[in-house]
């Protein structure tokens, strides 16, 4: 366990040491900012149509925009998870410290977790920004904050299996722009193959829409927290650190 | 120390390391020759649990490589070609990664940072960006990776690779200082290297193990006894130097002896002597008390390089630049 935190706290030091963290940071800021702005201008404009037409202000409009804050959120991770990951083994391996790792006494699970848990702390440090503006509507409003932790739980969980898939693909190859590329794309197919099943209920579409990351959102962003898609989740990281070791194993076999 | 049986790799279709067995013993410094592309690299890797062997078997400090990798890892400190360093970290930091990786905790850790850091003369540097570092400065940064844990053995993959020749004669000198403590093996194509630096050599060529012995061994092997070359000049300007020959042919203990040079003031001879018996100063006296000028004497030593072209047969040895460079050094 203390090499899983050694190697961590390398990863962590190497986001924050390079310009890396802070671009996306800022990337991420933006980005939430301006949602939050056009869905609050949206909100005080239908507030407003909804006062002159004498009817009830609607009380839940903060939810209903935290709601929708968070529905742009996986949008943003699939440009961003592959950045966070890309160079995790890639780099690695084009400069040669990957024979540092497995020539020390540390297994390659730990190496294999030390990474990964980085990769996560970085994302949820991206999230964070996301609730920056969400303490807005508590500065003005009291919305209910238990669903709006459990959609933090699934916006957390999904991003943890989408980096493991890019940790994965990371120790494909030494060359971090088509690790990038590659996960990107993976990503993406995961995230969009779920769509066949609102158009077709034939059962392989509703395989590859139970495969897909997107569906299993929807539970977690009304703020009930159903087991079937958090082990759906679960599975997902499980696979991908699984996949991540057997790569790294294959390499010694074959290099 | 290091057991090396019938070792083998091999890929899709060639053999990198053909059946390969040697023995270490421990203390020793051990080089380990052959041209670029021999196995070399292959073969160390599989020692440090890098690659897994395709057949045979390694143990270090008995522990097989691939049924205790992690008790090899422990005792082993090991320098790629390419010192494996993060540009982006401080010296330091770099040096306490490696070993925690290694294992150091706490205030040995410090001390352990302290004493390789000293050793490897990198202390100026230890605040410094590893990416910023000169390439001798790497080298070293990367020998004090290798030693941070006080390992048993130390794996050197081309240690010199790279460096000017002041740096050369500085790694040189920190691994043999080495010696004792740790067992070392280390990797090249520079045969000087290895005469200077080394008590046994292992020379590999194409996979396969040419030969294994001990340097000077392998020295006398290829020129059985030690030939002189002397340079004679004549007094009152001109010589003959069948003269001379017959001269010197006449001290006891000279087997043969060669024209090597002829010049109308003076000539050079190889004389070859008996094994064992040193007949210098006979053949000092002798060409003086002649009437001639002893200009130059001295042993023409086979190079290892030449032991190394008869073993392998071939003529790929070290690019020749590198070898002026090294002669340079010395």
């Amino acid at each position: 366990m203390r090499n899983v935190w050694l190697i961590w706290r390398k990863e962590m030091r190497s986001y924050f040491v390079s310009p890396v963290a802070y671009v996306l940071i800022v990337i991420c800021a933006l980005f939430f900012g301006f949602f939050f702005w056009s869905l609050l201008q949206a909100y005080l404009q239908f507030s407003m149509e909804a006062q002159m037409r004498g009817e009830m202000f609607p009380m839940n409009m903060p939810e209903e925009i935290a709601r929708r804050l968070f529905g742009n959120v996986p949008v943003t991770g699939l440009f961003i998870i592959p950045l966070i990951t890309m160079r995790l083994f890639a780099e690695e391996k084009r400069t040669g410290t990957i024979e540092l790792l497995t020539t020390s006494p540390i297994r390659d699970g730990e190496v294999i977790l030390g990474k990964w848990l980085a990769a996560t702390t970085m994302y949820s440090c991206l999230l964070l920004m996301s609730a920056l503006n969400i303490g807005f509507l508590f500065l003005y409003s009291r919305p209910d904050w238990k669903p709006l932790l459990v959609t933090y739980l699934g916006l957390f969980l999904q991003a943890a299996g989408l980096l493991a898939i890019g940790t994965f693909i990371s120790t494909l190859t030494k060359n971090q722009i088509i690790a990038g590329a590659l996960t990107f794309c993976a990503n993406l197919l995961i995230f969009v193959c779920g769509w066949v099943g609102e158009y077709n209920s034939e059962t392989w579409a509703r395989v590859l829409a139970y495969l897909s990351v997107s569906t299993h959102m929807e539970s977690f962003t009304r703020g009930t927290l159903d087991s079937k898609d958090a082990i759906y989740y679960l599975t997902l990281i499980l696979v991908g650190l699984f996949l991540t070791a057997r790569s790294l194993e294959s390499l010694r076999w074959r290099s | 120390m290091i057991t090396v049986k019938e070792l083998t790799k091999r890929y899709a279709r060639n053999a990198a390391v053909d059946h390969i067995s040697f023995e270490i013993q421990k203390g020793q410094i051990v080089g380990f020759l052959g041209p670029n592309g021999a196995g070399k690299t292959t073969t160390m890797r599989m020692l440090t649990c890098f690659l897994p062997p395709t057949a045979g078997t390694a143990t270090v400090a008995g522990f097989d490589v691939l049924e205790e990798p992690m008790e090899v890892k422990k005792r082993i400190g090991y320098l790629p070609e390419t010192p494996p360093l993060y540009p982006e970290m401080m010296t330091g930091e770099y040096l306490s990664f490696v070993g925690g990786l290694k294992g150091l905790r706490g205030a040995e850790l410090k001390q352990r940072i302290d004493y390789v850091s000293e050793r490897c003369a990198i202390a100026d540097v230890r605040n410094k960006q590893l990416g910023k570092l000169s390439k001798g400065y790497r080298q070293r940064v990367g020998l004090a990776q290798a030693i941070i844990h006080d390992p048993e053995v130390l794996i050197l993959d081309e240690p010199t690779a790279g460096l000017d020749p002041k740096q050369i004669n500085e790694t040189r000198d920190l691994i043999k200082s080495l010696a004792g403590d740790h067992t070392i093996i280390l990797s090249t194509h520079i045969l000087p290297e290895v005469e200077q630096t080394c008590q046994q050599v292992i020379i590999i060529n194409k996979g396969k193990l040419v030969a294994t012995d001990t340097v000077d061994n392998l020295q006398s092997r290829a020129r059985g006894a030690e030939p002189v070359l002397v340079e004679v000049a004549g007094r009152n300007g001109s010589l003959d130097p069948n003269v001379v020959q017959a001269r010197i042919a006449k001290v006891s203990g000279v087997n043969r002896i060669v024209l090597k040079q002829k010049q109308p003031t003076h000539s050079t001879f190889e004389v070859e002597t008996q094994k064992d018996q040193f007949v210098r100063g006979d053949l000092a006296r002798a060409i003086v008390e002649a009437g001639w000028d002893l200009n130059e004497m001295r042993s023409s030593a086979v190079s290892l390089e030449e032991v190394f072209l008869q073993l392998t047969g071939s003529q790929e040895v070290a690019p020749k630049e590198e070898a002026v460079v090294t002669g340079a050094s010395k």
